[in-house]
């Protein structure tokens, strides 16, 4: 298939064709943050599970608060790789999507008639559409072997059905990253639903013969994997652990460590758990009302919470999705485990957006910016990260926490 | 192709023939009418229902009925409609949106529009917040959980606050 639409002006991407090795030792020794306990070196880069994370830009140039890492996608078996930086570390969704155009010619999926299969997901701002195709998955010293992931493309032509989720997220400009890599509560991205005929599948998966695209049932198995639980170990979570910020900053340096409890730098170390439930939520009360459609998510770019009527906060007048109270309010909601305990209180606070972005023009991390989010209660962006170890446990993998699902810090 | 099957709507002998995936781009800006939701007239609620293969369900409130449409895929969508028959919103809750083009009609294409604005305006990912004259719609959630409303302000029955819709 040719590319339609190459017009990828300033990507900004480390392209490298069978050097992966040397490159991911690099990767896998470049991850530390200030506040965290340096995890011990291993004497290999395949028995590292740190991966440095940095808050910065990304590669459009203009991200507030996004995690953004570098991954290493292989033709299966073989070390014809590319490694490609400025991926959004996502864990509100499951699997690894990318921008095209790869450099690397990955293996199309194809479904049991020959046809190759295509995504449509729905991501809430926008949609991503493209093939799912199969790579070994590099990151730090993991790797997870055939991984079905999606590339971003329009190769296909974009089904009306798909189309109809709204706007779409097909660019660097519309993502702000070359990729999403959703290391979340799920195994795969959709679940068993996508695997079922008739109409309770929720029209994510598409064959797409030359006489064009049509929903398919796609097997678990098939599906866009997160790719940590096809990791050999390491596989049953992850911990992002970013240090505290007083005020806004350039950059911000962290790391993403697989594994929960199955090395000595990923222990839960006294964190407290909070279970998930089957939907991905859990429970934030604020003011003592019970919102139970609550998130942690380090894909979000800010903390989401309730409106203005709600909270008597005024949204900016110039941008209606961020708050922008004329001081800044120090706030604090309790979190609860999804079946109810156990809970903990949460301090934070929020500062004017404008003055956010005006009085800090070069800044992309801002551990008080934030805004409404009218029916679903809270969600907990990236900021909540900052100054936490938090642990996200994966569906049905078993920690010493617990089962998965979970959330830990 | 994707095919839609002929429904019949319980309640009524009307048959509905949906094949909006056959359309292509361009006679789609022709097939609109074909749509139903925020903004057209109650009959159009049973085409929503047809659309989504979902189970019915009317219930009344003070100024307006709301009829909830329960698909199989665990989207729930519920119509608000007024009195004079009218749509006046939408809200919707499920592991996956559902057709915006479907539930907001002929404001599909605004919403579209402000939402490509917003992302491009400040990239990064967050909840959907539209506020326009004519048009307010709200998302949150992520994979596997999302919920929204849509409405028109101007429609909103005297009283009644934007909170009820959801």
């Amino acid at each position: 298939m040719k590319c339609v639409r190459v017009i990828l002006t300033g990507v900004n991407r480390i392209m490298t064709v069978a050097a992966c090795g040397a490159l991911l030792f690099a990767v896998a020794c470049g991850g530390s943050s200030g506040s965290s306990p340096t995890p011990a070196p291993t004497p290999t880069p395949t028995g590292s599970n740190v991966q440095a994370i940095t808050v910065n830009a990304g590669p459009a140039g203009n991200y507030a608060n996004g995690a953004f890492t570098s991954v290493t996608v292989c033709v299966p078996g073989t070390s014809i790789c590319q490694t490609i930086d400025g991926v959004l570390v996502d864990t509100g969704s499951s699997g690894l999507r990318l921008l095209s155009p790869l450099t690397v010619s990955l293996p199309q999926q194809k479904a049991s008639d020959g046809n190759p299969v295509v995504e449509c997901f729905p991501f809430l701002t926008a949609y991503t559409w493209g093939p799912v195709q199969t790579a070994d998955v590099e990151i730090a010293g993991e790797k997870a072997s055939s991984t079905p992931i999606q590339v971003i493309s329009l190769d296909f032509p974009t089904p009306t059905a798909c189309a109809d989720f709204g706007p779409s997220g097909e660019t660097l400009p519309d993502l702000g990253a070359n990729g999403i890599l959703g290391v979340g509560s799920f195994p795969q991205d959709c679940g068993g639903a996508c695997a079922t005929t008739g109409p309770s599948n929720p029209e994510l998966y598409y064959e797409c013969p030359a006489s064009g695209c049509v929903v398919a049932a796609e097997g678990l198995a098939q599906q866009v994997q997160n790719p940590v639980v096809l990791f050999s170990t390491d596989n049953n979570g992850v911990i992002i652990e970013l240090p505290a910020v007083s005020g806004p900053e350039t950059t911000l340096s962290g790391s993403l460590i697989f594994g929960i409890g199955t090395q000595s730098n990923n222990g839960l170390d006294g964190a407290t758990v909070y279970s998930v439930d089957d939907y991905g939520n859990f429970i934030t009360t604020y003011q003592k009302t019970a919102y139970n459609q609550s998130f942690i998510d380090s894909g979000s770019n800010g903390l989401y919470f309730l409106d203005s009527s709600t909270t008597g906060i005024p949204v900016c007048s110039d941008a209606n999705y961020f708050y922008c109270p004329s001081a800044t309010q120090n706030l604090s909601a309790t979190n609860e485990g999804s079946t109810g305990s156990p809970s903990g209180t949460v301090s934070f606070s929020v500062a004017n957006a404008d003055d956010l972005f005006n009085d800090n023009p070069n800044a992309n991390v801002f551990g008080q910016l934030a805004g409404p989010n009218s029916l679903i209660g809270f969600d907990w962006g990236l900021p909540f990260f900052y100054g936490r170890h938090v642990y996200t446990a994966i569906y049905g993998q078993s920690t010493p926490g617990g089962t998965g699902p979970y959330w830990a810090y | 192709m994707k095919e839609r099957q002929i429904f019949q709507c319980p309640g009524g002998a009307t048959k509905l023939v949906l094949q909006a995936a056959i359309l292509s781009a361009a006679m789609l800006m022709f097939a609109l009418p074909s749509f139903a939701g925020l903004g057209e007239d109650v009959s159009s609620v049973q085409a929503d229902q047809a659309y989504m293969q979902g189970k019915l369900q009317v219930t009344l409130a003070q100024a307006y009925t709301v009829h909830e449409i329960q698909a199989p895929t665990g989207i729930v969508v519920r119509e608000y409609v007024l009195t004079s028959g009218k749509v006046f919103a939408v809200a919707w809750q499920g592991p996956w949106p559902p057709d915006m083009r479907q539930i907001l009609a002929n404001y599909f294409g605004q919403y579209q529009q402000a939402a490509q604005m917003q992302v491009n305006s400040h990239p990064g990912r967050r909840p959907l917040v539209i506020e326009q004259p004519g048009l307010v719609v709200q998302s949150g959630g992520h994979m596997r959980s999302f919920a929204g409303r849509a409405y028109i302000p101007e429609m909103l029955p005297q009283g009644v606050s934007p909170e009820a819709i959801r």
